[in-house]
């Protein structure tokens, strides 16, 4: 009797999404069902982009499930088995151990750069697919893992981005951006963005006034804020994270410091979330950022983005990111045809995968890392993020300069 | 060179950060004075504290600083209980053992907060949040003037409570003798636990002050225990007039060098401080002899 209903049900639920041309409802047994990995920092410093990132794997998982399974193995379900990879590497490398021992056929997620090098290199060990979700450094594809693939773009590709975007729409307003000033975190990423900033904003014309690093946590921003009053720059550059941000935008507006041309985050915490866009609407209006962002055009993304707002949580670039990985992982294992390794690896290789929410295009993987992958400019208008360039995905026109 | 403006504005800022740093450093001195022990969980009871502010604000719009009128002697309640039903029973009389259970109970108080509140950093929005106070051409931020003066006046509170009445008479003669204390009768127990309520109460003040201006998320605490830290065996460990300007002090190194050398270098000048006095004056600036 429940095969039946559950039956009728799949059957209904087939139809509506008119994906399937063999809506046959089975009432034979389920296939067994596909083991994935779903790596994620969800204790410790990190814990907030983990969290936003499990729940977009989740998201794609249900997804994938509720439209049939895998169906070159039956319809077979995916299975999520989660692990916490505790915000450092250590913590990655021994849920990959356990992963592997659990039989997944593939891991996706990781986060931050050290996590996903650390836990791409155990899974290598096993020939076990990796999909880095986020983590930008370079190296995680430089390395000849042929397990390893990264969907999203490289520190390279999104710092070239930012820096051609913002030439773009400078010089589209009139070159209002003359002077700048960089504010950045002190650890590897924003140091690292920082050295990159100083050596190419000068040769697009842009004068650098001053570099300020700041520790995290900071307790205070009321110093690196009177200097910027003091040298008075344009634009100001921040590469922080979201507490430390979300701190010098609130005392900025307090100071009544306004750049001229406004404020332009790269791969910056604060920027593109909603959580501060939120809480302080006139404090992150018109900040621009340079990042990740799902593509508003596509109809999928409001469907995703309405599941992940139903459960609470703000819409973060993590939940879009891990949703296309996963989906990655499932067309590539319905691909392959059978739960293994190699087949799997193969035709991850071979992907061409456009069934995805992020403005990329179809995927075309080189070295592991896809080709087609690169972030946009968003900006904060009214209480919404927009993206406003590249223009061929902008729902938005930038305002700016902002102040 | 910077203008006087920005000079006097850094020097103002620093005094501002400085009292916060100053009342969490009372908290943590007076625990060590009394109890002789550092409170490890003396950054967690923070996080608490600041999340206690925020979701009286967030669920029953309580202002931060009327919330002090639930979270004082909600926090004050709490610091006693733990110290007489937990830490004090399982000490077996061994202060290194008190070191553990406070160090335990950090972590549990840290991770219990990462479950309900989750990993996500919080802030509350208050109408006078963005307020500022114009003298010539200083913009001093109105919640951080009105912390200073609510410092001061818990400072003062505390010196009278604790040199006037029977129960601060109480507390620093188990300070001074645990033996002798419970000789002439003075329950022991219970001062601890006074002394411990009276740590918390500080952290549950000191919240409702950062709160209108800065964020909370489940490991924030920490970002003040370890400069706390440093206040106290600046001022002298035990010594709250020296905490009180042991932590206006930090505030203001703080501010200048981060102004001068960057904010990330500007730790320094606070940690070599703290060496330097670790060197040159163990007893701290008004520390008694050991």
């Amino acid at each position: 009797m429940t095969t039946t209903s559950s039956g009728i049900r799949r059957r209904g639920l087939l139809a509506a999404t008119a994906a399937l041309p063999l809506a046959a409802p089975h009432v034979r047994a389920q296939p067994a069902a596909v083991k994935i990995g779903i790596l994620q920092p969800v204790t410790g410093a990190l814990a907030q982009d983990g969290e936003h990132g499990r729940l977009g794997a989740e998201i794609a998982i249900d997804h994938v499930n509720r439209a049939g399974g895998i169906r070159s193995l039956g319809g077979a379900r995916l299975e999520m088995v989660f692990g916490d990879a505790r915000s450092n590497p250590e913590g990655g490398v021994a849920e990959v151990e356990r992963m592997q021992a659990e039989g997944v056929v593939a891991i996706v997620g990781g986060f931050a750069s050290p996590i996903c090098l650390a836990a791409s290199q155990a899974a290598a060990r096993y020939d076990l697919p990796y999909i880095v979700d986020v983590g930008v450094s370079d190296q995680i594809v430089q390395r000849g893992l042929r397990n390893t693939f990264r969907f999203g773009p490289g520190f390279g590709t999104v710092t070239r981005a930012a820096l051609d975007n913002l030439v773009a729409i400078n010089d589209a307003a009139g070159k209002p951006a003359k002077t700048v000033v960089i504010v950045h975190e002190d650890g590897l990423f924003g140091s690292g963005m920082a050295r990159l900033l100083n050596a190419q904003l000068p040769e697009r014309g842009f004068q650098v006034l001053e570099t300020i690093a700041h520790p995290t946590p900071s307790r205070d921003m009321s110093n690196v804020a009177l200097r910027i009053r003091a040298l008075g720059p344009d634009l100001l550059i921040p590469s922080s994270y979201y507490g430390e941000f979300v701190l010098l935008a609130r005392t900025m507006q307090q100071q009544r410091i306004r750049p001229k041309a406004g404020i332009y985050a790269v791969l910056n915490g604060a920027a593109s979330n909603f959580r501060f866009v939120r809480e302080f609407p006139e404090a992150a209006n018109h900040i621009m950022d340079c990042n990740h962002w799902a593509d508003p055009r596509k109809p999928l993304t409001a469907e995703v983005r309405k599941a992940a707002e139903a459960t609470g949580r703000f819409w973060l670039y993590n939940i879009p990111l891990n949703y296309s990985c996963v989906r990655l992982l499932a067309d590539a294992i319905e691909r392959a045809g059978a739960a293994d390794r190699g087949r799997i690896i193969e035709a991850l290789a071979a992907s061409t995968f456009d069934g995805h929410i992020m403005p990329y295009g179809p995927t075309r993987f080189e070295n592991g890392q896809n080709t087609g992958a690169a972030p946009v400019n968003t900006q904060v208008q009214n209480g919404d993020i927009k993206v406003i360039f590249p223009r061929a995905f902008a729902d938005a026109q930038p305002v700016f300069p902002a102040a | 060179m910077y203008s006087p403006e920005i000079l006097l504005t850094a020097v103002l800022n620093g005094l501002m950060t400085g009292a916060v740093y100053a009342l969490i450093a009372v908290g943590l001195t007076l625990v060590y004075g009394v109890l002789h022990i550092i409170n490890f969980a003396h950054g967690a009871t923070l996080t608490a504290a600041m999340f206690a502010v925020y979701v009286l604000h967030a669920a029953f719009g309580l202002d931060p600083y009327l919330a002090m009128a639930v979270t004082v002697p909600g926090f004050f309640a709490l610091g006693y209980a733990v110290q007489r039903l937990v830490i004090g029973p399982a000490s077996h009389g061994d202060d290194g053992n008190i070191l553990l259970v406070t160090l335990g109970l950090a972590i549990i108080i840290e991770n219990a907060l990462l479950v309900v509140f989750r990993s996500d950093t919080r802030s509350i929005d208050v109408p006078y949040g963005f307020a500022v106070i114009e003298v010539g051409p200083l913009f001093l931020s109105l919640p951080r003037v009105i912390a200073v003066f609510v410092v001061l006046l818990v400072a003062l509170l505390l010196w009278l409570f604790l040199a006037r009445s029977t129960t601060g008479q109480a507390i620093r003669a188990v300070a001074k003798e645990k033996m002798g204390a419970a000789l002439v009768g003075i329950d022991v127990g219970h001062i601890y636990a006074v002394t411990f309520g009276l740590g918390a109460a500080c952290l549950a003040v000191a919240a409702s002050l950062l709160m209108p201006t800065f964020l909370v998320n489940p490991r924030i605490g920490n970002a003040f225990v370890l400069v706390a830290f440093t206040i106290v065996v600046l001022g002298g460990m035990g010594s709250i007039p020296g905490a009180l300007l042991g932590g206006l002090f930090i505030g203001v190194v703080e501010s200048l060098s981060g102004l001068f050398m960057g904010e990330s270098l500007g730790q320094i000048g606070i940690f070599l401080i703290f060496i330097l006095v670790l060197l040159f004056r163990p007893t701290g600036l008004f520390g008694a002899k050991a």
